[in-house]
């Protein structure tokens, strides 16, 4: 009876701590928003929602695998040469998602082109590898990554919602902007497709995250 | 007159004040009350003078310098269009065609510019910015009078409020916002502000263009080497050629140039410096011409296009300007050559106006920056050399 109480109780997997590991990327420890990381793929491939989902999704296969992967590592990598290993093993999951995005959805391969092989420099990744996963056990490693990848994704198919519906009044390829619209004189916004736009769009959602929530303002 | 004010400040006032029904409002009460008269509002300690001339008063004064250019270009708006289907009207005719097409461009930039302003100035507590006033007739004057009214709306949304607005307000903007409007027109909608939008050529029945009618801007003509079908230098000073509605004419510009200097408002450094580096520029390229854009006489570059009114206008503007007197030298003089340089050698963009002086915009704190420190640094030497006996 009295060993119970000296072991730490054993963790729930989906505990509350586990879930804010889940929750807290999407809102106020948003990677993108908040953290200010990853930028420049989301300046890249948001011109339209398709190429962004399978970024999206990219994203978090890389991250949640090689999250649990480096977890598995953490006590035999030694200090000094952690960089290189927590790389090699980045690069080793992004060459597998680029050979599959080739064999299975060429077209959005094409699309992405060189961007899927710099998810290997997406500070996310090598961040949340170093910040948690190399001190975290896999379980926990692996939420934090998909957590972490999951706010990356909706911030990224914000903007390309906004930038595919006003650039070419489309989501995801399908005409959305009536034709009448047209008709009227109403015309795609081409700035929406330039990467500058990406950028101002990107601020506007930060702007609203922080008027939502104060504490994310900086009060420096 | 007095019994208005008294009936203003006794009556009306107290609504608007803590307490009063309509608190809420009181910004904007307070924008419309500064706009008629400004209070005698004394200091009451320190050694600070207020000035009458606060910076409603200020922005009045480039409204009114700008009266000549805005005058002209409805003017031109009519004589082009009569040109281009081989009309001969009278001057009145002209006038009145440029007025109706003018006047909705000048309504829709003044009122949804003025609605965001006066949105913003309630929700975040600060007083309604001025700056407008001017920003809302500049936009006007710098697009093609055939640029569709709700594309104008549009574009001076995106220029308050991420022009200005995310900045904190008039005086925090990096970027000129009249200009930042212009841009984002050029960028978003290229078909409509580029190629034969110049001249307002809807026809009415019976109407046709006439033979060989060309709807090209000079800057246009010279960009594609046509130069036999260049109009004559005091066509282009006087402003009777193709163009956005207030850029064309370097005679009205100038007009307002006197009023602004005459007023102290805008700074002739700039001025002067504009004019000066895109002299300088069109020099160099005069004498290593390989084509007939790079061999016109550099001072065509002043009066073509909207040298001129980037130049009065939109460099000087205060805010996005250099502060420092050398620095203004400096800032105007890489307009000015920058300008020159995109509009010949660059040929994605017949005009470089707009992106030189948003480009200086972005450099003027750092140019600023560095007057500051070499200041410092020259008086620091001073200093050493001979140094001071305690």
């Amino acid at each position: 009876m009295s060993e119970n109480t000296n072991k730490p109780k054993k963790e729930e997997l989906f505990s509350a701590k586990n879930r804010k590991l889940l929750s807290n990327p999407m809102g106020k420890d948003n990677p993108i928003t908040v953290q200010v990381l990853g930028i420049c793929s989301v300046l890249a491939v948001t011109v339209q929602l398709k190429p962004s989902l399978v970024m999206a999704l990219s994203v978090a296969v890389v991250m949640g695998v090689s999250n649990v992967a480096i977890s598995l590592l953490r006590n035999t990598i030694p200090p000094r040469i952690r960089i290189i290993v927590q790389l090699t093993v980045i690069a080793s999951m992004v060459i597998l998602v680029d050979q599959v995005l080739k064999a299975f959805v060429y077209d959005i391969s094409r699309q992405l082109s060189v961007f899927v092989g710099l998810i290997i420099t997406n500070c996310i990744i090598m961040g949340r590898l170093e910040a948690f996963a190399l001190s975290n056990k896999p379980w926990p490693s692996f939420l934090d990554g998909v957590g972490n990848a999951a706010g990356y994704g909706a911030v990224l198919l914000t903007v390309a919602f906004f930038r595919e519906l006003l650039g070419s009044g489309t989501l995801f390829g399908y005409q959305v902007v009536p034709n009448f619209f047209y008709d009227l004189g109403y015309v795609n916004n081409g700035f929406m497709i330039l990467p500058p736009m990406a950028l101002i769009t990107v601020g506007i959602i930060i702007w609203v995250q922080r008027h939502r929530n104060p504490d994310l303002v900086d009060v420096s | 007159m007095k019994a208005l004010i008294e009936f203003v400040e006794k009556k009306i006032q107290p609504n608007f004040e803590k307490g009063g029904k309509f608190q809420k409002f009181h910004r904007s009460f307070e924008a419309f009350q500064t706009f008629l008269y400004v209070k005698g509002d004394v200091t009451r300690k320190g050694s600070h003078i207020r000035d009458a001339i606060d910076m409603k008063r200020t922005m009045f004064h480039v409204v009114i310098a700008l009266v000549p250019a805005l005058l002209f270009g409805m003017w031109n708006v009519g004589l082009q269009h009569y040109r281009a289907i081989g009309l001969e009207v009278t001057f009145f005719d002209q006038f009145l065609f440029g007025l109706i097409k003018v006047l909705p461009l000048v309504v829709v930039s003044y009122v949804v510019g003025l609605a965001v302003e006066f949105v913003f100035a309630e929700i975040r507590n600060h007083e309604v910015n001025e700056g407008f006033l001017v920003s809302g007739m500049l936009i006007p004057l710098i697009i093609p009078v055939t640029t569709p009214l709700w594309m104008v709306a549009l574009a001076t949304i995106f220029a308050v409020i991420i022009g200005k607005e995310v900045f904190g307000g008039t005086g925090m903007n990096i970027l000129n916002p009249a200009l930042l409007a212009r841009a984002f027109l050029f960028f978003a909608y290229p078909a409509y502000l580029s190629g034969e939008v110049w001249i307002e050529t809807s026809l009415r029945e019976g109407q046709q263009l006439v033979d060989g009618f060309s709807g090209a801007t000079p800057l246009a003509m010279l960009a594609a080497y046509e130069t036999e079908q260049l109009p004559s230098i005091i066509e282009m000073f006087l402003g009777t050629i193709p163009g956005s509605v207030g850029e064309t004419s370097t005679l009205a510009i100038l007009i307002g140039a006197v009023i602004l200097i005459a007023t102290g408002v805008g700074s002739f450094r700039i001025m002067a410096s504009v004019v000066l580096g895109g002299l300088f520029m069109g020099g160099i390229l005069n004498i290593f011409a390989v084509n007939e854009f790079m061999a016109t006489p550099a001072y065509y570059h002043l009066v073509i296009g909207g040298f001129a009114f980037g130049a009065v206008f939109m460099a000087t503007d205060p805010v996005t300007a250099s502060q420092t007197p050398t620095g203004k030298y400096i800032y105007g003089a890489l307009i000015g050559v920058v300008t020159v340089l995109i509009r010949v050698v660059n040929p994605a963009y017949p005009e470089g106006m707009m992106l030189a002086i948003l480009l200086m915009n972005v450099f003027a704190p750092l140019i600023d920056h560095y007057v500051v420190e070499a200041n410092i640094k020259r008086r620091l030497k001073r200093l050493k050399r001979a140094p001071v006996k305690v």
